[in-house]
């Protein structure tokens, strides 16, 4: 593995659903430590291009390369191996609803590791203290949590496993700005305190402002031109608030535009 | 160029589809029962997962299943009885009764009973469980969902449903005794002379059989539909119901061709 090649590289990714196209052609490196938001409207593709990084779907055409190495290259358990090192908070969470939150915290290490119970109690304990809930939530079941309990479990079992790559899809969906605001700290946070890369998938501007260094715009194919490419925007989040473009402008700061005259004439 | 929805389909083009998506299912069920057979046999699954599958699938389906067998020897005696008594042949309805519970009742309708308890909210576990992303956390986290969900109901299945075979059997044997000697007065020397004539290991051994299959159609079915449940509330029941349809389809196919091997086993194994 050398430190200079990309982490992560989507080369001429297309991926579709039965007749329908979500990505097309699509082609991008992370590099190591960085920071990204995936951002772009609903159904343009964003969470599918987190789930082809980590694996758990495959393009239909073209490659996902990590460490150098296409993802179609490897065996289902090597594959399952390689998504070791990835965390990855999910829109809803999904916590298992059978299990308590500590045993939901606790399964990575469960799974893949030899440790013994009284040290997975304590890696539990100290990922639980990190994302700030306190030890009573443990017995819980993920039904007695509020939303924003449920995602900063959802967090704190992602970071449980020390992974180097974080995904997050979109982790403050739902949520209220108080609680937004605190998911937003503890990403950050979480980047900080340990050498990983993070992927950001949001909806949110404020997110992007706050936790990324490199901004990835995706728009949905239904609107573009054949030749168009899906990326219509990548930089940093200061010049995606001042980009030119206008689809991007519209993003950013939510602007309806034209949406809003084909909505009168229908 | 993909066919208009509006475009008519004739029959010859409705029968084809249909042989088309028979044959796709067929073919999807056959892998994942594959997939399932490497894990099973490559990694044996967590004890702790596996014990709550058994006591879910064992312990809680022994009621409902000692009930319905109970009360099947029983219609069996009330209705059987007013025949035999026209032909003067009532001490033989425990040869009648118990012969088709052990062989056939017995473990159809364990299964059955199964199928509807287990099936259905095996299918709607893991349908919930793959619409709200649970799965995908399983494969996330390191853990293959077919080892983890599917092997240990598998096991438990096919585990536990002949004894669960054996308690609906003994069930619908008291059930038709008490009925045919408490109720309709035959003598029970008589009862259990003619049933021990007729009832060998050999008839309690193919009802057993059998109910192994049966398990093993219904673990495989119901998981599959729940890896395979469309999105929604709607996908969820539907696919609660198809565990149901199809595992009960599978149960009374399996009956048909095992019946027809264990018949032609019957000689080689003394009967």
């Amino acid at each position: 593995m050398n430190d200079n090649e990309p982490l992560i590289e989507f080369r001429s990714v297309s991926r579709r659903f039965g007749m329908q196209e979500v990505l097309r052609d699509v082609s991008f490196v992370l590099n190591r430590g960085e920071s990204v938001a995936i951002i772009g409207e609903s159904g343009c593709g964003k969470s599918v291009t987190l789930k082809l990084m980590i694996g758990l779907l495959a393009p239909s055409k073209g490659d996902v390369l990590l460490d150098g190495r296409s993802h179609r290259d490897r065996s289902e358990r090597e594959l399952t191996r390689e998504r070791l090192r990835f965390g990855y908070v999910f829109q809803q969470a999904a916590l298992f609803d059978s299990m308590s939150v500590e045993d939901n915290v606790a399964f990575g290490l469960r799974q893949n590791t030899d440790l013994t119970e009284r040290e997975i109690s304590t890696i539990v304990g100290d990922r639980l203290h990190e994302v700030g809930l306190p030890p009573s939530v443990k017995t819980k079941k993920p039904a007695e949590l509020s939303g924003g309990m449920k995602k900063r479990v959802g967090l704190a079992r992602a970071l449980a496993i020390s992974p180097e790559i974080m995904l997050y899809d979109e982790p403050t969906t739902g949520l209220d700005p108080i609680m937004t605001d605190v998911i937003n700290e503890l990403i950050v946070q979480a980047r900080d305190r340990r050498p990983i890369t993070s992927v950001v998938i949001t909806h949110d501007m404020v997110t992007v402002g706050r936790t990324v260094d490199r901004v990835i715009m995706l728009y949905p194919l239904p609107r573009l031109e054949p030749e168009e490419p899906q990326i219509v925007f990548d930089g940093t989040p200061a010049e995606v608030f001042a980009a030119p473009d206008q689809r991007v402008f519209q993003f950013v700061h939510g602007q309806a535009g034209e949406r809003l005259q084909e909505l009168a004439l229908r | 160029m993909p066919i208009a929805a509006t475009e008519r389909e004739g029959p010859i083009t409705k029968l084809g589809k249909l042989f088309i998506d028979g044959t796709l299912a067929i073919g999807e069920l056959t892998l994942f029962f594959l997939n399932m057979l490497s894990w099973l046999v490559t990694r044996v699954p967590r004890r702790s997962v596996l014990l709550v599958c058994m006591y879910q699938i064992g312990v809680e389906s022994l009621p409902v299943v000692m009930v319905t067998g109970g009360f099947i020897g029983m219609v069996m005696a009330v209705q059987s009885y007013d025949q035999f008594r026209f032909m003067h042949l009532e001490t033989n309805l425990g040869a009648v009764i118990n012969i088709s519970l052990v062989k056939e009742l017995g473990p159809v309708l364990a299964a059955t009973m199964l199928a509807g308890r287990v099936g259905s909210s095996m299918a709607a576990e893991l349908g919930t469980m793959k619409i709200t992303e649970q799965i995908d956390a399983l494969r996330v986290l390191g853990a293959n969902p077919v080892h983890y969900l599917v092997v240990p109901r598998f096991l438990a299945c096919v585990l536990l449903i002949p004894l669960l075979t054996i308690m609906a059997d003994a069930a619908g044997v008291t059930g038709g005794w008490v009925i045919s000697t408490q109720i309709c007065g035959i003598d029970s020397l008589h009862y259990w002379n003619h049933t021990e004539e007729y009832i060998g290991s050999y008839e309690l051994f193919s009802g057993v059989f059998k109910s192994i299959f049966f398990g093993a159609a219904i673990a495989v079915v119901s998981c599959q539909r729940g890896f395979n449940c469309p999105a929604g509330a709607e996908g969820v029941g539907r696919a609660a119901t198809d565990a149901f349809v199809y595992s009960f389809v599978a149960i009374l196919t399996l009956d048909f061709f095992l019946g027809i091997i264990c018949n032609g086993l019957a000689p080689w194994l003394g009967r």
